[in-house]
């Protein structure tokens, strides 16, 4: 609970202006909380006067907290593939590993993996951790919770991270409630606290409008998934040598009441949106379907993909996997061409910690210009075409060449 | 068949605005709203319902003000509502979250399906879902975009992954979690309206569902906030100039730097 010093408040009123949550008002000259308090503590951080403070009752730390150690990365195995998060998680364990001078391991599951681990060595891992079961064929979530479990609690890991695809969303959390530890979602950013070696994560919260750093200081192992595209993997190093364990799973707990019946891929031929370096996305200013054909043009010539805003998504041009924004996915590519989108605040949650963003937009006071690199003033229909033939020009330049 | 729809009452997204001077969410004119995920997860609880016959009740945590959030379940279909509410459970994260409402569900007695959205707005960390599955003990699929169907004990559906979907079939009792294209949320019928009116949540409290105060909220959390800042955008913010030909120029230099 926040706790209120009646004596010491002056009633200043710099608490109320700090709350994000308007949860804490000053009434007849004190601070009054309120129900929205979620005890964030930055009323008590600016309290000049030292009035406020928050009842923490030391929460039993676990016995056994020094006993874990070393960094894991889960490798996400899908269809005789390692999701490109994996390798990129492997960078950025790598980093946090060698801060803490422990090691790298990479937890591998699936069925007919082949020598996908050696891989994974490439990519920076010491050990890799692989359980091949045609049990694991399909992914459901109480069968790789469980196998998953039964390796964290052997090895005690203090650091476990996935990537917060499908897959590492859907699991991750009921791995992390078995255990009875933290997991934080969504990270875009990891570090290490020099003081006690505890692992910072960084995330937005409120559709990106605020970036929360949080901790887990009381359990093992500290989890977080973290988005693709914001971790940078290690370059490839075939020299590298690793040990890869394989383990065989207890058969109990390869059980699921989940079935997979059937699995289908959808749009075999498009880059998934999360992955791709360059995306071109296009909005209510490309008028119709036909629009969306320089869309995809563009995004062919730099071997990109095709995205969208809701409005083009709900107007039938391009199906609901392609949109960005709050109701749909969440993006970081390279660059991100905005064409024809106006930039509503949905749209832009979505897309605006990508490197580079380039809008194009007819309306010079579009809201998709604050947050651009490069705007473009200007009809779509004469840019992108213009746009479109003079990479082709250059792409067949260098043909010759 | 016994529903079960945990909803939770957000800001509105579209408001949210941080005040770059004072680096708080602007609070003039923010609205309270369901989550919208949570009003898809209403909508396939209430077309079940519709299909099969039984009950739908919407759950929720939070302050007493989120008992508009069940109102408004109830004028779009729900039957019932629950608000679980107690200032024991404020600065919870999702650990003592699905660790208060499996309580309060367990308090509810059996049920055979609870229905979730795929995250909240607000947070976006599709954590409390799963949680509560594993809490509860029960099987769980998440991103449902269709139910096919729901016979004896058994319910099929196709979960949207990355690169497609996965046609699944699970024992109930289960929880899932739904995306937005599982369905098209109704708007309330007058008679709903009319119904919401007169509604009265079931109200309990952290001594209601006898939690162990030890899990609850901020005490009961296992991830604390360290700090809470403004995201840094790009400041180098440039407008190209000239004729679409001489603007077309200077993008492919600039896409030159960059690829």
């Amino acid at each position: 609970m926040l706790k209120i010093d009646k004596e010491a408040c002056i009633g200043c009123g710099v608490c109320e202006d700090t709350c994000t949550f308007s949860a804490i008002e000053v009434v007849d000259g004190v601070a009054v909380v309120g129900d929205n308090c979620t005890l964030c503590g930055n009323c008590v951080d600016v309290c000049e006067v030292g009035a406020l403070s928050i009842d923490k009752v030391e929460k039993k730390v676990a016995a056994d907290l020094d006993d874990w150690s070393g960094v894991w990365v889960y490798a996400e195995f899908r269809d005789g593939r390692v999701a490109p998060v994996s390798f990129e998680l492997l960078g950025a364990g790598r980093k946090l590993a060698d801060q803490l001078g422990v090691p790298l391991s990479a937890i591998l599951l699936g069925s007919g993996l082949e020598d996908k681990a050696q891989d994974l060595v490439a990519y920076g891992a010491d050990k890799v951790y692989q359980i091949d079961d045609p049990a694991l064929t399909h992914f459901t979530d109480d069968a790789y919770a469980n196998v998953f479990e039964d390796l964290i609690r052997e090895h005690k890991p203090e650091i476990v991270l996935a990537g917060a695809t499908a897959i590492g969303r859907s699991f991750i959390p009921r791995l992390a409630t078995m255990l009875a530890t933290g997991l934080t979602a969504d990270c875009t950013a990891l570090a290490i606290r020099e003081e006690d070696g505890a692992l910072l994560q960084t995330r937005p919260a409120f559709g990106g409008n605020i970036m929360a750093t949080i901790e887990c200081p009381t359990s093992r192992p500290q989890m977080a998934t973290v988005r693709p595209l914001v971790m940078k993997p290690n370059s490839r190093d075939d020299s590298r040598q690793g040990e890869i364990v394989k383990v065989s799973a207890d058969p109990a707990r390869l059980q699921s009441r989940v079935k997979v019946l059937r699995s289908v891929r959808e749009e075999s031929n498009e880059v998934n949106i999360n992955e791709a370096d360059v995306l071109v996305a296009g909005g209510r200013g490309l008028e119709d379907e036909k629009g969306f054909e320089m869309i995809r043009e563009l995004a062919g010539l730099f071997g990109g993909a095709t995205a969208a805003s809701r409005a083009a998504v709900d107007s039938g041009w391009i199906p609901y996997p392609h949109q960005v924004g709050q109701t749909g996915k969440t993006v970081c590519p390279k660059v991100y061409f905005a064409c024809g989108i106006s930039g509503a605040v949905q749209h832009m949650v979505g897309m605006q910690s990508s490197d580079t963003i380039i809008a194009i937009n007819r309306d010079e006071n579009a809201p998709i210009f604050d947050v651009a690199t490069y705007g473009l003033v200007g009809d779509v229909f004469e840019i992108l075409p213009k746009l479109i033939d003079r990479l082709k020009d250059q792409r067949s330049g260098e043909g010759d060449n | 068949m016994k529903i079960i729809v945990c909803v939770k009452q957000v800001p509105d997204a579209k408001d949210v605005r941080l005040d770059p001077k004072t680096n708080t969410l602007a609070r003039e004119g923010v609205e309270s709203i369901m989550n919208p995920f949570d009003r898809h997860a209403l909508e396939a609880a209430v077309v079940l319902k519709e299909q099969y016959g039984g009950t739908v009740t919407a759950i929720t945590m939070g302050p007493p003000q989120a008992e508009d959030t069940l109102r408004d379940a109830v004028a779009c279909g729900a039957d019932d509502g629950v608000l679980v509410s107690d200032r024991a459970f404020a600065g919870a994260d999702t650990w003592a979250t699905s660790y208060t409402l499996a309580k309060a569900v367990e308090k509810l007695g059996p049920f055979d399906l609870i229905l979730c959205g795929k995250q909240a707005i607000d947070g976006d960390t599709a954590q409390v879902g799963p949680g509560l599955a594993q809490r509860l003990d029960i099987p769980y699929v998440a991103y449902a975009r269709k139910i096919t169907e729901c016979v004896d004990g058994v319910i099929r559906l196709e979960r949207l992954m990355d690169d497609g979907y996965d046609e699944i079939e699970m024992e109930m009792p289960a929880l899932m979690t739904v995306v937005k294209e599982i369905n098209e949320p109704r708007v309330p019928s007058l008679k709903g309206k009319m119904k919401s009116k007169k509604m009265q949540a079931t109200v309990l409290t952290a001594a209601d569902i006898g939690a162990d105060t030890e899990c609850l909220g901020l005490q009961g959390s296992t991830t604390q906030v360290v700090k809470v800042f403004s995201p840094q955008f790009s400041a180098e913010k440039c407008m190209l100039t000239g004729t679409v030909d001489e603007q077309v120029e200077q993008l492919l230099d600039k896409l030159e730097e960059l690829l």
